[in-house]
C-alpha cells in the first residue's frame, strides 16, 4: 500500500501550459502518473501533452473525474488556485509554488476547514508513492518501492534521505514534502496519522528544520498515541544563526523559539531516534528496521 | 524586510496611530533644522538602525536644550552602536530621528505577529513596556495578554476591549487605546506585515496613548504587491555580500567560519552547514543556489563566497534532481575557468547523471577534490580548511 497517492489517482495540473507545468507535467506522465487534465484559464478546449486543457478546475473535474490536483502557478495567483480546487472539492491538492504571501496562506487555511480537501505544501517538492504515482518535482529514479514513509519540510534534503534509504536496500511507501513555509496544509502529525494506518509502512523518516513547533507537536503526538513504528529524525539548522530566515520562509529561530536543540530534545523524549549526522539517516533506519 | 523606526512611524501615522512629532535627519545640520521645526526646548535624538536595544547602547538621548541637543546629535550620528542585536561588531549610525519630548505616565507594550501553530494572528499586550518582551515572556509570562485573531472575522470589538482592559486603560485612555490598537491591526493586514511591535506604547500625563517606538517588519513574499514599501529598504543595514547575492537571486547568509558552502536547496544547505560543524569545522555561510545550478549561478556563488576572506575551502554539494549532474559539473568547470578560485574546492554531485558528472570533474585539468558521499565531502572540506589555516 501507500498513502495519499497511488495508481488510481487521477491528476489535474493547474498552470499546465506554463513552463514549469509543462516540464513537470511531462515528467509525471512519463513516470506513469495518470495526468487526466490540465487547467489554464483561457485555454480551455486545447490539448497539451496529449491531455485536454480546461478553463477551470470544476470543468476539468466534471469531465475527467479527477481527484487530485497539483499547482504550478506563480505566487501571486497560487492561493486563488488552491481555493479554486477546494471549491471544486478536489480531495488532494498539492501546491509546489514557493513565495506565496503568508497572509494569503492564512486565508487559505481557514478556507480549508470543513472542506473536502487535503492540502500538501505549499513550497514543497510534492508526494510520491514509488512505482505508482509521482505528483511534484522530485526525481523519480532515486525512489524504490518499499516500506519506509518519509515526511519532510525540505526539497533536496528529502531526496538525500530517499537516496540513503534506497542505497541501504530499503524503499519508500510514500514520500511527502510538507513544505518549507510557516503555514502549510499538512503537517507532521497529519502525515504520521496517515502512515499509522498504512500496514506497508514499517518505519518513518522525519526531516524537520528550525522554526515553528511542528516537530514538537509530532513528538507529543507519538507519545499520546503510543505510536510504535520506528522513526528516524533529522533536524536541519543546528548551526543557523537566530533571527535569520534560512532560505525557507518558515525556517527561522524567532525570539529564541524554534531551535534545533529544542526540537531534538522533544523528539528524543518521545523515543524517536534523532540523528546528528544527516549522512546517517539511511543506515540508522536500516538498523532500526532489522532489529 | 525590516525598515527604520521613522519609516514605520510614518506608515502608522497614515493609519491614525498617534506618534510623537518628529523628523528624520541624515546630518547634524538637518538635525538642528528638525529641532527648530519642533520648536520646544526638550528633544529626543534617536539612532536609526535595524536593531533593537538602541537606548541601552547609548543610541537614544533626551536633550534638555539646544546645546545639549547639538552635542547628542554629533555624538550619535556616525557612532558605532553596539546592542544585543547588532552583535559585538556593532552598526554605524547613518540616520537619526529627531522627536519632541513626551511626558510619560506609563510604559506599555503592544505587538502583532502570526501564530504559526494556531494559524491565526496574535495581538499581544503587556503592562511591562519599555523592557525586552522576550525577557518578560520568559520571566513573567502572565504579564503578557494575548488575543488571537481569526483572519476570516478580523479583530473584534470585544477583543479590543479585552486588550485595553489588560493594559489598565480607562476613560479617555481606553478610547485612545482602542483607536491605536485598531489602527495597528489595519496596518498589519494592509501592508502584509510579519511583525508590528510598539515598545513602549506610552500613556502621557494628558491621557494620550502614543507609539513612542515602532518596529514594523514585512513578509518578503508579500512585497510584490507593495512597490512603495520596497523603496524603504536601506541596503546599508544589510551585509554587502548578502546584498550582492540577492542581485543574482542567490540566497546567501554570511557566517563566521572558514568552510564555504554552495548547495542546492535550503534544507540541504542547512544540513551541509550542520555536518561541517559535526566534523569539527565551522561553516562560512549558508548559500542556496536554487534549482538551476549552471555555470553562471555557480560562478556568482564563487564570487560571493570568496568575497569573505575567512574562507579557506569550499564544498559544493548538489543533489541533482531535475537538474542533471553532468550539467552542474560542466557549470562548475566553466565557472572555475573564468574565476580564479584560490582555495581547495570539494565537489559532491549526487542524483541524476552523477557518474558522468564525476567523470567530467576527474578528467578536467582543474584541481578538484571529488567527494564520494555527503559525509566524505564535509570531512574533506574541513580537513582542507584546517591545513590551509595552519
Amino acid at each position: 500500500m501507500s498513502i495519499l497517492v497511488d495508481k488510481e489517482t487521477r491528476l489535474i495540473v493547474q498552470g499546465f501550459t506554463g513552463q514549469e507545468g509543462s516540464f513537470h507535467g511531462e515528467q509525471m506522465i512519463r513516470y506513469g502518473t495518470q495526468v487526466v487534465a490540465g487547467v489554464t484559464p483561457g485555454k480551455g478546449g486545447d490539448n497539451h501533452l496529449r491531455t485536454p486543457v480546461f478553463d477551470t478546475v470544476k470543468d476539468a473535474k466534471n469531465d475527467t473525474a479527477a481527484n487530485a490536483s497539483v499547482i504550478f502557478v506563480p505566487p501571486a495567483y497560487a492561493a486563488d488556485a488552491i481555493m479554486e480546487a477546494v471549491a471544486a472539492e478536489i480531495e488532494l491538492v498539492i501546491c509546489i509554488t514557493e513565495g506565496i504571501p503568508t497572509k494569503d496562506m492564512v486565508a487559505v487555511n481557514h478556507n480549508l476547514k470543513g472542506s473536502k480537501t487535503r492540502l500538501i505544501g505549499p513550497n514543497c517538492p510534492g508526494v510520491i508513492s514509488p512505482g505508482k504515482c509521482k505528483i511534484g518535482i522530485m526525481p523519480g529514479f532515486i525512489h524504490v518501492p518499499g516500506n519506509i514513509g518519509i515526511i519532510s519540510r525540505s526539497g533536496t534534503l528529502t531526496y538525500e534521505a530517499v537516496y540513503q534509504i534506497s542505497n541501504n536496500g530499503m524503499g519508500q511507501s510514500t514520500s511527502i514534502g510538507i513544505g518549507g513555509d510557516p503555514i502549510n496544509g499538512t503537517n507532521f502529525v497529519d502525515a504520521l496519522t496517515l502512515f499509522a494506518q498504512d500496514d506497508e509502512t514499517h518505519g518513518i523518516v522525519m526531516i524537520g528544520e528550525i522554526g515553528g513547533s511542528a516537530e514538537e507537536d509530532a513528538a507529543q503526538w507519538v507519545i499520546e498515541n503510543n505510536f510504535d513504528k520506528p522513526i528516524v529524525a533529522f533536524i536541519a539548522g543546528r548551526t543557523a544563526p537566530p533571527g535569520r530566515r534560512m532560505g525557507h520562509a518558515g525556517a527561522i529561530i524567532d525570539g529564541g523559539q524554534g531551535t534545533a536543540e529544542d526540537k531534538m530534545q522533544a523528539l528524543n523524549a518521545a523515543n524517536i531516534t534523532v540523528v546528528d549526522n544527516p549522512a546517517d539517516i539511511g543506515l540508522t533506519m536500516k538498523k532500526l528496521i532489522e532489529v | 524586510m525590516k525598515i527604520h523606526e521613522y519609516q514605520g512611524k510614518a506608515i502608522l501615522k497614515e493609519y491614525g496611530v498617534a506618534v510623537p512629532d518628529g523628523y528624520p535627519a541624515l546630518s547634524v545640520k538637518e538635525a538642528l533644522q528638525a529641532y527648530e521645526k519642533l520648536g520646544g526646548e526638550i528633544a529626543v535624538v534617536k539612532a536609526q538602525i535595524h536593531a533593537g536595544g538602541r537606548g541601552k547602547g547609548g543610541g537614544v538621548k533626551i536633550a534638555k536644550n539646544r546645546d545639549e541637543f547639538e552635542k547628542y546629535a554629533n555624538d550619535i550620528l556616525g557612532m558605532n552602536l553596539i546592542t544585543h542585536q547588532t552583535g559585538p561588531e556593532g552598526k554605524e549610525v547613518q540616520r537619526l530621528l529627531i522627536e519632541q519630548g513626551i511626558d510619560i505616565a506609563r510604559e506599555l507594550y503592544a505587538g502583532l505577529v502570526l501564530d504559526r501553530e494556531k494559524r491565526k494572528y496574535a495581538f499581544m499586550v503587556s503592562t511591562k513596556g519599555g523592557t525586552e518582551i522576550e525577557k518578560v515572556a520568559a520571566e513573567t509570562p502572565d504579564k503578557i495578554v494575548k488575543e488571537w485573531i481569526d483572519p476570516s472575522i478580523g479583530l473584534q470589538e470585544i477583543q479590543l476591549q479585552n486588550l485595553v482592559n489588560a493594559l489598565g486603560l480607562q476613560g479617555d485612555q481606553a478610547k485612545n487605546g482602542i483607536n491605536i490598537l485598531k489602527a495597528l491591526w489595519e496596518v498589519f493586514i494592509a501592508k502584509d506585515c510579519s511583525l508590528i511591535e510598539i515598545n513602549p506604547l506610552v500613556v502621557t500625563k494628558a491621557d494620550q496613548v502614543i507609539a513612542l517606538d515602532a518596529k514594523v517588519n514585512f513578509d518578503d513574499n508579500g512585497l510584490f504587491r507593495h512597490k512603495d514599501l520596497m523603496d524603504l529598504r536601506d541596503i546599508s543595514e544589510e551585509d554587502p555580500a548578502e546584498v550582492e547575492a540577492s542581485k543574482y537571486n542567490l540566497n546567501y547568509i554570511k557566517l563566521d567560519g572558514n568552510v564555504g558552502c554552495m548547495v542546492n536547496g535550503a534544507g540541504l544547505a542547512m544540513a551541509t552547514m550542520d555536518i561541517i560543524k559535526l566534523y569539527g569545522g565551522e561553516p562560512a555561510n549558508f548559500l542556496d543556489v536554487g534549482g538551476v545550478a549552471n555555470a553562471e549561478t555557480v560562478a556568482n556563488g564563487f564570487k560571493i563566497i570568496l568575497s569573505d576572506p575567512n574562507v579557506k575551502s569550499i564544498v559544493i554539494n548538489i543533489f541533482g534532481g531535475i537538474v542533471r549532474g553532468d550539467r552542474v559539473a560542466q557549470g562548475v568547470i566553466d565557472a572555475m575557468e573564468t574565476i580564479s578560485v584560490n582555495v581547495p574546492v570539494i565537489v559532491r554531485l549526487e542524483g541524476t547523471n552523477a557518474k558522468q558528472a564525476a567523470e567530467l570533474l576527474n578528467n578536467s585539468s582543474l584541481d578538484f577534490i571529488v567527494a564520494t558521499s555527503f559525509a566524505d565531502a564535509a570531512q574533506k572540506a574541513v580537513e582542507a580548511a584546517k591545513e590551509i589555516q595552519q
